[in-house]
């Protein structure tokens, strides 16, 4: 499994790239290869607004429905509209192509909270035991 | 055979594991002033040849009129249903296994729910449909709760004056919380939806509009500028079923425009029996499939190539999302869907829409037979009806229907308790079970009844 370490990452496997105040997140390739092939994305609309530890979003695979949980709150810029028409590139690249949503941070503190790859590799772990 | 599974020394030996004393102990959570203090009123034993000859006496004290004599409909219809379908639906393995669609297990009822939902399709004009729902009433609950979801922050729900009123009843029942969100839209004179009602509404908290189809005074009204105003602000449009056999006749709702399409499915293939059980029909455009409540079988390949039927899509569903399920729907009407997909294929594509002919052909003579006789008059005249319409009676509509009943015909329902504008009015259904000598006596008995 990969964890890019310039990335944040949060307890619900959402990773964020963080450039400035803009902030574009995903889900973890722990996150891709526990939920199993994936069908089905909703995302929010652009101009919607997000907020740090709430759903913005849902992913559906065979075996499951899960909530995808903003890391940062703020509001959403752009939305990664071909991987809504092919989700299953989750599967095959979850941190480019498989980006989700581009956020413009409202409170940059709330990064302060977000574990580091290595924090997060150290949870996954703990997970998996 | 006991019928009590447990004896004393059971009784005693679990309440003694769990550390009790008595059986009472158990149920000390209960509050006093709930307990029943006295013994229930109920007669002596009987053995079962008396209480059989009982019962019968009961039941011999039951009215059953034949089918030919009957003009009842309001949302249940009387048609004919072939032997074959009573004889095959009684079969072991349709009637007696629970849950026999688990998934990927009873390839052949799967297969069966994949074409029922292939025929409610075709009925209804849509792309996709589910295996159904519990009945019309709440399929229409659940397709408002579904054009909510879709909304978002869109919350105002139009249901006209002319949905049958106890559909209403069980929507605002299962949207309790919503209710202040639901508003009445009054009809015309003609019985159809007052178009300029609409115009208050169509803003940006549109939800959506239900539009019945035929309504409950059995009109079928061209809504085509209904479903643009409503699209145009933004709000969808579900279409209610109440007599799929009309569909046999007039052009489907996924042809005007139709976002949801639900209603009941009784009038195919399931008697009256009282007013169930039934089957719900629900479907939907595939844009909204993945906020579709209930379940899918879907057609699929197996690892060797093969075809094969899955239930698909439960991952919406209550056992997986829990409290984000779609819906509470966590099941639906196999049986009932079986013995209407059975009915439909013996009836087949041209008989449905021979049968609706045959309806329709029956209910004009009747309704120009009925309003031919001094006295009774068509409230809404020019309106196109299905198999059903309005008749209004110089006399009290329940008093009519009473005298009706003593003649061996049942006349109809009347409407003064759900419209008390439409003075003395019966609304009389008819179906292919009603030949031209019933409704000639039919007739005849009615003028009798109003003089």
């Amino acid at each position: 499994m990969e964890f890019p370490d310039d990335l944040k990452y949060t307890k619900e496997h959402e990773w964020v790239r963080i450039k400035g105040d803009v902030a574009i997140m995903g889900i973890t390739d722990f996150a891709q290869e526990q939920l199993g092939d994936i069908v089905y994305l909703e995302l929010p609309a652009e101009g919607e607004a997000v907020e740090q530890g709430e759903p913005f979003g849902v992913v559906e695979s065979v075996k499951a429905v899960s909530d995808l949980y903003a890391a940062l709150s703020g509001e959403v810029l752009e939305i990664n509209d071909p991987l809504a028409e092919n989700p299953e590139t989750l599967n095959e690249d979850c941190y480019e192509e498989g980006w989700m949503i581009k956020v413009k941070v409202s409170d940059t503190k709330e990064v302060d909270s977000l574990m580091s790859c290595k924090e997060y590799q150290a949870y996954v772990k703990e997970e998996q035991a | 055979m006991r019928y009590i599974p447990h004896t004393n020394e059971e009784i005693q030996a679990m309440l003694k594991s769990v550390g009790l004393r008595s059986v009472e102990e158990l149920f000390s959570s209960i509050p006093e002033s709930l307990l029943l203090q006295k013994p229930l009123k109920l007669p002596p034993p009987l053995d079962e040849q008396t209480l059989l000859g009982q019962l019968e006496s009961i039941a011999a004290r039951n009215h059953t009129l034949p089918m030919n004599r009957s003009f009842l409909g309001g949302g249940v219809y009387r048609h004919y249903i072939p032997s074959t379908v009573s004889d095959l639906i009684r079969r072991s393995e349709f009637l007696t296994p629970y849950t026999p669609y688990q998934p990927e297990i009873a390839q052949g009822t799967l297969q069966l729910m994949f074409e029922f939902q292939t025929m409610v399709s075709e009925i209804y004009g849509m792309e996709v449909a589910n295996s159904s729902l519990y009945d019309g009433s709440t399929a229409l609950s659940e397709a408002i709760l579904m054009a909510i979801r879709i909304g978002k922050n869109r919350k105002t729900v139009l249901l006209p004056e002319s949905i049958h009123p106890e559909y209403t009843q069980v929507a605002k029942t299962i949207l309790k919380s919503f209710d202040e969100h639901f508003v009445t839209l009054p009809i015309t004179k003609e019985g159809t939806i007052e178009r300029s009602s609409l115009n208050d509404y169509l803003n940006p908290d549109l939800a959506c509009c239900v539009i019945p189809y035929p309504n409950f005074f059995g009109i079928v009204e061209d809504v085509r500028d209904i479903v643009e105003k409503i699209h145009q602000a933004g709000g969808l449009v579900i279409f209610s079923v109440t007599e799929p056999l009309s569909l046999g006749l007039f052009e489907s709702p996924g042809a005007l425009g139709a976002d949801i399409v639900c209603g009941e499915g009784q009038s195919l293939g399931l008697s009256p029996s009282f007013g169930g059980p039934f089957a719900g029909f629900f479907a939907t455009k595939q844009t909204f499939l993945r906020q579709m409540p209930g379940r899918l079988c879907g057609m699929t390949t197996d690892n060797k190539g093969k075809p094969g039927f899955v239930l698909t899509l439960s991952t919406r569903e209550q056992h997986i999302r829990r409290e984000k399920a779609t819906s509470n729907i966590c099941t639906n009407q196999a049986l009932c869907a079986t013995q209407i997909t059975l009915y439909l294929t013996l009836l087949g594509k041209e008989g449905f829409k021979k049968l609706a002919q045959l309806n329709w052909q029956r209910t004009e003579y009747a309704k120009q037979k009925l309003s031919a006789i001094p006295g009774v008059t068509l409230p809404f005249p020019t309106s196109t009806t299905f198999n059903e319409f309005v008749i209004q009676l110089p006399k009290n509509a329940d008093v009519v229907l009473k005298d009706l009943r003593i003649k061996n015909f049942d006349g109809g329902i009347s409407l003064d308790h759900w419209y008390p504008n439409l003075d003395n009015a019966v609304l009389v259904n008819v179906t292919e079970w009603n030949g031209k000598e019933d409704m000639d006596a039919f007739a005849n008995a009615l003028k009798g009844s109003i003089q």
